[in-house]
Order: C-alpha cells, then structure tokens, then sequence
C-alpha cells in the first residue's frame, strides 16, 4: 500500500484549526494501472465544504458539514457532529499536480494518478 | 422513541489497535495480499450495515435524518405503519478486483425502524435526499399536538 493513512498526532490544541476534535471518515481504497482511487464517506458535507490539499507529501482531506436544516429539539443522536479529516502519507510515484477531486452525494472520490515514470536506463561503463 | 442500532463500526477500538500496530509495509501486504489484516477489515464479512440516525422534535413535527453517503434515491424506501417508520435501502456492491482494494465502507441492505412516541399525519409525510442524507419530516397528527386549554377563573 503505498498511499498510507496516519494518525494524525501532529494536530494539537495549539494548531488545530477551530472545532474539533474530528471524525474519521470510512475510506475504500482502490489500486489501478493508472493510479489510486480514494473514497471517503462525508455525510452532510457538500463541494464547498471540501478542502483536499497536499503538503510536505501528506494528502489531506477535509470535509466540513452543512448546519442541519431542522426545527426544534434533539430527541435521538448517533451521527457525530465533528466535520471529518484523514491524512494519508502519498506515495512519491504519485503526480500531485494531476490530483483531482469530486463530491457526490456525500462521498468524496479523489483520483491519484501515479507521473509517468522516467524508463530504466543502462548507464556504460566507461 | 424506541430506535435500537447494531454496528460494529469499522472504527471500532480494536481495529484502531490495529491501525496502530500497522507499519508501512503491512499496509502494503493490506492492498496487495489476502492477509488477515484486510480479511478482517471487508466489512461485509462480519458486520452490518447500520446508518446513523437522528431524531429531531418540535411542537407540530419530527425530523428524522438518516446517514446515507453515495446511495441513490432509487436505492431508498421508507414506509410508516403503525406509528412505525422504517428506512431501508441498498448500497450496490459494484465490480471489485480482489487485488489492490481495500474497503472500508459498508456495502448490501440496511433497514431501521423507528418507533415514532406520538402519532404522525401520513398524508404530510415529506422525504429528500441531499449530500448523503436522507431527511423526513412527519408533522404530527392534531391530537398529539399539544393544545392549550382555557381555564377561565371565575
């Protein structure tokens, strides 16, 4: 598995960004020729609250949730309020520039396209 | 309100025992092998399907909001009998190689029933379906709205 998911201890009180802590999104991965297909279960989150970013060879993924349009009072909870957020270690085979991201119905598929690779080459002796 | 949820999460504590023990190279044998580690995360083999539900009330109405990221409408039914709101559905599992997925989303049927404390008009009954969620509202009949009652002093 070359794209790998970490925990991610490097979020403290200090640099986390306001409410959290967050919710972990289920996550199936898929491996093709071409690359990685990443989807992510972010129930209640739409385009605009997607943020997918790559940094120092981490991809993030953030899912931030819609305020639920509803009247009166809880009666019954089991979803988790938190906005979501995974971080994966990327593989450096993977052409960050070519990345590409989409929401549907409350699942976000992002296509990890591996560069094309520089062909082994014999190097002569001299 | 009887609403009763059976799951055993894919993020329960042991499989984050799990996720904890994993090294970069297990990770790998994850994708690539039929090791244990991936056995034990296809989650059809041991656990149900149990989508998230929440429960809103005011004075006319209950709003029912069910997690159900990347299905379709189609894919959903919802009946009411008896005081009794069931939500069903199906998330199609789709043409996987054996090789090279790792899953962790739930896939096959679902069904919740809710057991609604007052009765509802199911005339009004109303349904969407937006980023995932499934959303009824199901106004209350008049005689389970609360009413005021004049009391007049003499």
């Amino acid at each position: 598995m070359n794209i790998v998911s970490r925990e991610d201890q490097q979020l403290t009180a200090e640099n986390r960004p306001q409410a959290g802590p967050f919710a972990t999104p289920v996550v199936d991965i898929e491996s093709t020729p071409e690359g990685y297909v990443l989807q992510a279960e972010m129930p209640g989150v739409n385009k605009e609250g997607i943020e997918v970013t790559v940094e120092n060879g981490d991809l993030i993924l953030t899912g931030r949730r819609l305020p639920l349009e509803v009247s009166g009072e809880l009666v019954h909870r089991e979803s988790r309020p938190n906005d979501f957020r995974r971080v994966y270690e990327l593989d450096p085979s993977i052409d960050t520039g070519r990345i590409s991201a989409r929401i549907e119905n409350g699942v976000l598929t992002v296509n990890l396209p591996k560069a094309e690779r520089v062909k082994p080459r014999r190097i002569e002796l001299e | 309100m009887n609403v009763q949820r059976y799951q055993r999460y894919p993020h329960s504590e042991l499989s984050r025992a799990f996720d904890r023990l994993a090294t970069l190279r297990e990770e790998m044998d994850g994708l690539f092998d039929n090791s244990f580690r991936s056995f034990f995360r296809t989650p059809g083999s041991f656990s149900t399907w149990s989508p998230a539900i929440d429960v809103h009330q005011d004075k006319d109405q209950f709003t029912v909001v069910a997690e159900v990221p990347g299905l379709k409408k189609e894919d959903l039914n919802l009946s009411l009998h008896d005081g009794v709101l069931t939500i069903s559905g199906e998330r199609k599992r789709e043409e996987k190689p054996e090789q090279g997925f790792r899953s962790e989303r739930f896939v096959g049927r679902f069904q919740r029933s809710i057991t609604l404390p007052a009765s509802v008009d199911p005339n009004k009954v109303k349904a969407s379906y937006k980023d995932g969620l499934l959303k009824v509202v199901l106004p209350k009949s008049e005689e389970a709205k609360p009413k005021q009652i004049e009391v007049s002093v003499s």
